[in-house]
């Protein structure tokens, strides 16, 4: 149809359809749309296109062939006749335990960091900010390279061990411990330590219903600790430690046996904590300043304790504005935990990403994968995250 | 008539993603500058000076197709690579050919795409320890940290090798040669493994070296040669044969020094004469002049110069030529016939 043709009634039309605001920007929306489209369909074109031209097809078989290479850190059953898949999950595994224990490493430091920095001490307040200043100032990378630097070159070699009474070892190799193994009476103090957990939560609801309808108040913290913690202990013993220690011992060149954290690991998780506790710092300080102090002094003008205010007052309010930017911290944690490859630490990026990708040449099956892997994880954080944010919110009428 | 000029786009933008890929020779000459991947830095083999300039056996070969090509030896733009993205570098055009003492393989020439030329070392994956471990041989390694480079042939052999012998160890993946170095003097790992050419390069950077031993268990045979990408035969042809005229200048008695005055003018041997353009038109057959082998030898000399400048027996690296002599003199070093 060419523009000659177009009638007077037909013009009337397209000029009414573009004068109206909402019609116009819908109309916008479709172009970009379909622009975007466009753009994404050429870059895959042209990806299809020089693949084809290489000779290269796109196939994922590549995940069952045996991997052929072998890892240090395995959490689950692995040897180099076991499949591409299986180094993956033994990847996804690593990530998720350095981001884990990194969050939460980061997360009890950037809390404590946060109250240093509001503390009146002028000597705790300024040490907590210079901290805070130059850890969040320096690229995570140089720190990851420095801590495993100062592991692997300060720390003694296996025969000169550090011991920590003949049971533990830390080494430039990494710390050996004892390692627990478990005898079957064991599984009866694991029973009662998740009992113990049940009972809480239906004791704190049970404690807090008698309070609203008589005031009366019952020491929970202390009858959550016994249940949690002090039964469990006592069964323990009572049943005879049914836990055997097994502990390293040099053999050879390296120790045997135990337990053995490795420098990657631990420069990693230290690294990454550090570096995220000073943000995390940031949003507690952020958080607490943001609970108008007029409510601290209403609260103890009406005779509330101290330890009872922050509790009750301070603290669930300032979460409300400390857990969404908490969020973001976690995520990039996470996702920071991929500089793991540049000290060998095998993650992700270090098995799928990494050797996986050199040895088998799929560039951009594994590629794929990565990048689907981390985005399942930090939505799976940010799903998790976003639940707990509207756990807390304030609840409006 | 809208369409047609979208298609027409379309069909442009189509064509510049194809031509990319065709025609190196002539991409080289435009640029006037040849791309050569080599590795980040493996002295005696290819690492910058103390001026910044790069030096070394596999540079030596880049120096040499550049020669050929483009007339000028220094003309050559270096790449840096790791092992891990050395293929990739090669396969996306950041480099036009491969010299970073890179094993041959099946699977490396058919399913990464690479075109493998000739056999310039021949090497095996060997082991380095500590003298006052008093390790005698690799089966002595149980328990062992291995130092290992990451995206190999040798993480591969060396996973084979342990699990056939039963032997355990704790594999330490590292990514570059400097980085091997100083996590094996710092006592990350008991041994480092890696092709015995390599390892000889690296214990020649320390301070002391005599402290080091190599293993006598060589594990795997190393062909190590340069490549360049599947599909572009014209470009492999010149490559291969300016790997081949170094060799056969080494055979023919042709070196840095005499080139200039063998190549005037035609002597009493045909095979020099060919080789240096004097008799017969062999440049031709490549898309070259008949120059092109004279100017790769005298580059940087032929075969036998090029191994004792960078790695030879009078170098820190101290390698013999075992091996790699040439075929009449005991070793497996052979070059097709230039005719």
């Amino acid at each position: 149809m060419s523009t000659a043709t177009v009638t007077a009634d037909q013009r009337n039309v397209i000029s009414r359809m573009w004068n109206d605001k909402e019609n116009r920007s819908v109309i916008i929306q479709i172009i970009a749309f379909i622009a975007i489209l466009a753009f994404f369909g050429f870059m895959g074109r042209n990806a299809v296109l020089n693949l084809e031209a290489l000779g290269k097809g796109f196939s994922f078989d590549f995940l069952f062939q045996p991997a052929s290479y072998d890892i240090n850190q395995t959490l689950i059953e692995y040897d180099s006749r076991s499949p591409h898949l299986r180094a993956t999950i033994v990847g996804i595994i690593n990530t998720l335990l350095v981001a884990v224990c990194g969050i939460i490493l980061a997360t009890i430091l950037g809390f404590i960091l946060g109250v240093l920095r509001l503390s009146n001490n002028w000597i705790t307040n300024r040490l907590a900010y210079v901290y805070i200043e130059y850890v969040r100032n320096v690229p995570v990378l140089v720190h990851i390279l420095m801590v495993h630097g100062f592991i692997v070159h300060t720390l003694p070699i296996p025969k000169q061990a550090i011991n920590f009474g003949d049971a533990a070892f830390l080494t430039n190799r990494g710390l050996f411990s004892p390692k627990p193994l478990f005898e079957p009476l064991f599984w009866i103090v694991f029973g009662l330590f998740v009992a113990g957990i049940i009972f809480t939560i239906w004791f704190r609801r049970y404690a807090k219903r008698v309070q609203d309808s008589t005031g009366k108040q019952y020491p929970v913290f202390w009858i959550s600790l016994a249940a949690i913690i002090g039964l469990p202990f006592l069964s323990y013993f009572i049943l005879g430690s049914p836990i055997e220690w097994q502990i390293p011992y040099l053999k050879g060149f390296n120790f045997k046996d135990g337990l053995v954290i490795r420098p990657e690991f631990i420069a990693l998780w230290l690294a990454l904590s550090l570096y995220t506790a000073a943000f995390i710092g940031e949003n507690v300080r952020a958080g607490i300043l943001a609970v108008n102090y007029g409510q601290t002094e209403a609260a103890s003008a009406l005779g509330v304790s101290r330890g009872r205010t922050l509790s009750l007052v301070v603290i669930p309010q300032a979460l409300r504005v400390i857990i969404p930017p908490l969020t973001s911290q976690y995520l990039n944690l996470t996702k920071n935990s991929s500089l793991a490859i540049a000290i060998g630490y095998m993650d992700i990026v270090a098995t799928i990403g990494g050797i996986s990708l050199n040895q088998t040449g799929r560039e951009m099956e594994c590629m794929i994968i990565v990048l689907l892997l981390y985005l399942v994880i930090s939505l799976l954080i940010s799903a998790s995250m976003n639940w707990y944010n509207k756990r807390i919110k304030i609840v409006e009428r | 008539m809208r369409v047609t000029k979208s298609a027409a786009i379309a069909a442009a933008l189509s064509l510049t993603a194809l031509t990319a890929n065709a025609g190196t020779l002539e991409d080289v000459q435009a640029r006037g500058e040849l791309n050569c991947v080599v590795t980040t830095g493996l002295t005696g083999f290819a690492a910058p000076n103390a001026d910044g300039k790069w030096e070394g056996f596999d540079v030596d070969f880049c120096r040499a197709v550049a020669a050929a090509v483009l007339g000028d030896g220094s003309k050559v733009k270096f790449v840096p690579s790791t092992g891990k993205t050395r293929f990739t570098l090669l396969n996306s055009g950041e480099g036009d050919i491969l010299f970073r003492n890179t094993t041959e393989t099946m699977s490396r020439d058919a399913d990464l795409k690479l075109s493998f030329l000739p056999v310039n070392y021949y090497d095996g994956q060997g082991f380095m320890v500590n003298k006052a471990l008093g390790v005698a041989s690799a089966k002595d390694l149980d328990g062992a940290s291995v130092c290992i480079q990451t995206g190999t042939t040798t993480e591969l052999n060396l996973a084979d090798y342990f699990r056939s012998n039963s032997i355990s160890y704790e594999p330490v993946p590292i990514e570059t040669n400097e980085e091997a170095r100083t996590n094996y003097l710092a006592g990350r790992c008991d041994v480092y493994t890696t092709d015995a050419s390599g390892l000889a390069a690296t214990r020649a950077t320390f301070e002391a070296p005599g402290d080091h031993v190599l293993l006598p268990e060589i594990i795997s045979k190393e062909p190590l040669g340069g490549a360049v990408r599947h599909g572009d035969d014209a470009w492999f042809d010149i490559a291969k044969w300016v790997v081949n005229a170094l060799i056969d200048a080494e055979e023919l008695g042709v070196n840095s020094g005499n080139v200039a005055e063998l190549g005037a003018a035609a002597g009493n041997n045909p095979s020099i004469n060919r080789l240096l353009g004097t008799e017969g038109d062999m440049g031709a057959m490549i898309g070259l002049d008949k120059q092109w082998a004279a100017r790769a030898i005298s580059a940087g000399g032929n075969y036998a110069e090029i191994f004792d400048r960078n790695i030879g027996p009078s170098t820190a690296i101290a390698l013999e030529r075992g091996l790699n002599a040439l075929w009449k003199d005991g070793g497996i070093l052979y070059s097709a016939p230039i005719r």
